[in-house]
């Protein structure tokens, strides 16, 4: 019965947990909606099927004592795991790139395979924070990349599994060299970057968001590959190489060069030249490994 | 092509290594990249070939002891398991 009690303690916490964050959800400040209304009626339904069996339980003092120390006991464990975790992985950060919503989702699919038209690309600031993702479609996100990382092995078994070439550990292998692609990219990224001594607030995070738009070109040239042949792979994925390339100097344009450089005034010097290289090399390395892991799926 | 984790450890641990060696005396001054030969003025910001010297003499003062350890177990892990 230990065991039980201290399950209701558990319990506990997640759904405070849940109701934190109280505001409405127009304030920009706020990462996630609040959806404590949603989750209401389902905790009282959830307490009153556990209320009945524990009534006689919960009589007694010796049994309250604890359940409110196995309550607390449950808290204390938690916030010292997230406060040392948070040390390691930065959790807080984290959140703020998953903070997306279906219409930004939609808007930067778009975007990633035709960037011509988009006018705007700044990132716009609140009081020196970057607005979370869901209201300004400029800012990095990770979840498009973390989705299209793993729809990316699932096609590769898909397209390996069309030409009788799957077996499970063949998943796992394109998984493991994805990653380590994405890890070196990222590497020689931050390199560069420290050796031309930009001063960027880009963070390690946003490079990752950056190199993993490109699954999302890789997904749709295969499965055009798969759709309409040869032909129809060679011609989709150029399109979404150019599409991708224009993506990333526009983007990374504000980012790396100065303020007057990325005005579009042509800026002479050393320094700017260095960093127009550094971006154009950048965004060029993105069709590179985008025809690097997938042309190997289409035969 | 078939990359997996293991082959990315290998090689970090190998390019670390061979910037570990890159002896101070005998080697980076005569070639002019010594730690003494880097420092310009405090005008511009440095160009890309201090920042190089100024990476490869942090590396090798932070890296020297953690690398001892790392190759240390490279070493047992070869002979146990080939």
């Amino acid at each position: 019965w230990v065991s039980y009690l201290f399950e209701c303690g558990l319990r506990e916490s997640p759904f405070l947990r849940m109701r934190s964050p109280g505001s409405g959800t127009s304030d920009p400040n706020q990462l996630f909606d609040d959806t404590s209304s949603g989750s209401a009626g389902f905790r009282s339904q959830e307490a009153s099927g556990l209320g009945y069996p524990a009534q006689a339980l919960l009589s007694e003092p010796m049994s309250n004592f604890a359940m409110a120390y196995g309550s607390s006991l449950a808290s204390q464990g938690k916030e010292m795991v997230d406060k040392n975790l948070d040390r390691f992985i930065p959790i807080s950060k984290l959140k703020y790139y998953f903070a997306v919503d279906t219409v930004y989702v939609g808007k930067k699919l778009g975007l990633l395979v035709f960037p011509y038209m988009h006018q705007n690309w700044e990132v716009s600031y609140q009081q020196d924070t970057p607005v979370a993702p869901r209201f300004d479609i400029n800012a990095p996100d990770l979840y498009i990349p973390a989705m299209a990382f793993i729809t990316y092995i699932l096609v590769a078994g898909l397209a390996l599994g069309t030409q009788d070439r799957f077996s499970p550990e063949i998943l796992g292998m394109q998984a493991s060299s994805a990653l380590v692609w994405l890890i070196i990219e990222v590497l020689a990224t931050l390199l560069s970057l420290y050796l031309v001594t930009v001063n960027t607030d880009l963070t390690t995070i946003d490079l990752i968001a950056f190199s993993g738009y490109k699954y999302v070109g890789m997904i749709v040239g295969v499965l055009a590959g798969l759709l309409f042949g040869k032909t129809g792979y060679y011609l989709i994925l150029l399109w979404c190489c150019m599409a991708i390339f224009v993506f990333m100097i526009r983007t990374l344009r504000l980012k790396i060069l100065s303020e007057a450089a990325a005005e579009g005034v042509l800026v002479r010097g050393a320094k700017n030249q260095l960093r127009m290289y550094l971006t154009m090399a950048i965004a060029a390395a993105q069709p590179v490994f985008m025809y690097w892991l997938t042309f190997h799926l289409i035969r | 092509m078939a990359f997996t984790l293991y082959a990315l450890i290998q090689t970090a641990i190998l390019c670390v290594n061979a910037i570990a060696v890159l002896h101070e005396e005998r080697f980076l001054s005569k070639i002019g990249w010594g730690a003494d030969q880097g420092i310009g003025g405090f005008g511009d910001e440095p160009g890309i070939k201090s920042q190089l010297m100024n990476l490869i003499r942090s590396v090798r003062t932070v890296m020297r002891v953690p690398l001892i350890i790392v190759n240390s177990i490279c070493i047992v892990l070869l002979l146990l398991f080939g």
